[in-house]
């Protein structure tokens, strides 16, 4: 059994965006959702410190210091983009303007919510940035994590252990085992990677599985 | 006639008083007035408490404030940055309080205060630890938690070009926070990198009218 890459986590994610999306990607991981859109396709990606139709880093000489990403790296915009002030950009947020918002996880529950503002490490100050907005306002929102902890705990719980982030808000979990849905009839495994039994996937994760009739085999493109 | 312009960063921050409640624009270093902060150091006033949404990077602007003891508490989404050691050391040391608020509800509560408002219900937060104390709502079937407005005293802004009767253009993401912070403080300060004749800024393309302006200085 191999797991995904990261790189591969971040392009399995990127196949289910369709053509026309306003997407906001998190910062960290689903960042590189965006390096993987497949051709043909026509995202426009939201960046939440006001911007539509972000664009990839930028080269040697087209660096611009007042144009910046959320996560504060320097970025582009694509012809058609826009800026707009901070109010707008969440106004675009909360009011369900975004049809998709991609994040990190530490983790999620079976009923969809989701932790990933805090682990209440008393070494550093909490920061929330816009996890909060995006989770309740996107039209979707899909989570990115490893299937389970460094030392093999489950992330994918009955309830999170870690602070909330907002109740009953993922709709889709990607991670390096298995594409997973959150049902009302609970979780659903769509897709899960060469060589592992549901049976092994159910025993790496807290909360009940159940298998769809259609799962199907997670690919791993690219190959690294 | 009217005239915004101020001579120098000491007559654009001339009464501003311990325990003012500061609004300080900027997304991390870019859209941040740091010629305004730096000139906040040397007035020297205490107490302050500070609207941003990070707490200041390395030993500059804001961060400066922060590690002379100036500050009392921050409002912010997010506290660190790529140099948080300000705000890190202050924190640890208990010297400064942090509230922490996520980063739509503060330009929100910035707006409804600009805006006369009396707050408003949001379904931000709902059932997380940052919504504890607040009154929850149920509108139509869905849980909403109520968040008050909030005005400032002070707005320090950065805009890129600003004419004598304060209408301000930006550039790119450096608006981020300017426009909003611009109209809800009973003082708004501007640093502009360009003072342009009256006009200039075509009338389609002023990002913040004058209205809301009360002092400019080149920077």
């Amino acid at each position: 059994m191999t797991p995904l890459s990261r790189p591969q986590m971040a392009w399995r994610a990127a196949q289910d965006i369709e053509n026309g999306w306003y997407v906001n990607l998190g910062i960290g991981l689903p960042t590189q959702v965006s390096d993987h859109i497949p051709s043909g396709r026509e995202i426009v990606f939201h960046s939440e410190n006001g911007l539509l139709g972000m664009g990839p880093k930028p080269g040697p000489n087209e660096a611009d210091p007042d144009l910046i990403n959320a996560g504060k790296g320097l970025t582009t915009l694509i012809t058609g983009g826009s800026f707009f002030h901070h109010a707008d950009a969440f106004l675009m947020i909360r009011g369900g303007h975004l049809d998709l918002s991609i994040m990190g996880a530490f983790e999620v529950s079976e009923r969809g919510d989701l932790a990933n503002w805090t682990t209440e490490d008393p070494n550093f100050p909490p920061g929330v940035g816009g996890a909060m907005d995006l989770a309740v306002g996107a039209k979707r929102v899909r989570v990115l994590l490893e299937h389970t902890t460094k030392d093999g705990s489950p992330r994918i719980k009955v309830k999170c252990a870690y602070p909330l982030t907002a109740e009953r808000c993922v709709s889709r979990i990607y991670t390096n085992l298995a594409v997973i849905d959150v049902t009302p009839e609970g979780l659903m495994v769509r897709e899960i990677v060469d060589a592992l039994s549901f049976e092994e996937l159910q025993q790496k994760t807290e909360a009940p599985l159940k298998l769809a009739n259609d799962w199907c085999p997670l690919l791993a493109k690219p190959a690294h | 006639m009217i005239n915004k312009q101020v001579p120098d960063i000491a007559a654009a921050l001339d009464g501003i008083r311990d325990g003012a409640t500061i609004l300080s624009a900027g997304f991390g270093a870019v859209g941040a007035p740091d010629e305004l902060l730096d000139g906040l150091l040397a007035v020297g006033v205490r107490d302050l408490v500070v609207v941003s949404n990070n707490a200041g990077s390395g030993m500059r602007g804001l961060a400066a404030l922060i590690n002379a003891g100036m500050v009392r508490k921050v409002i912010c989404s997010f506290p660190r940055t790529d140099d948080p050691r300000a705000f890190d050391a202050a924190y640890k040391a208990g010297k400064i309080e942090l509230e922490l608020v996520p980063q739509g509800i503060i330009s929100e509560r910035m707006r409804a205060g600009a805006a006369g408002l009396g707050g408003f219900y949001s379904p931000v937060g709902v059932g997380t630890k940052l919504a504890e104390g607040k009154e929850v709502r149920e509108i139509d079937g869905k849980r909403y938690v109520f968040e008050k407005p909030f005005r400032g005293d002070v707005a320090l802004l950065r805009a890129h070009r600003a004419d004598r009767w304060g209408n301000l253009a930006y550039r790119k993401s450096a608006r981020n926070f300017n426009p909003v912070m611009a109209m809800a403080a009973e003082l708004t300060v501007v640093q502009a990198k360009q003072m342009v004749e009256l006009g200039d800024i075509d009338p389609e393309c002023v990002h913040t009218p004058g209205i809301f302006v009360d002092r400019v200085v080149v920077v």
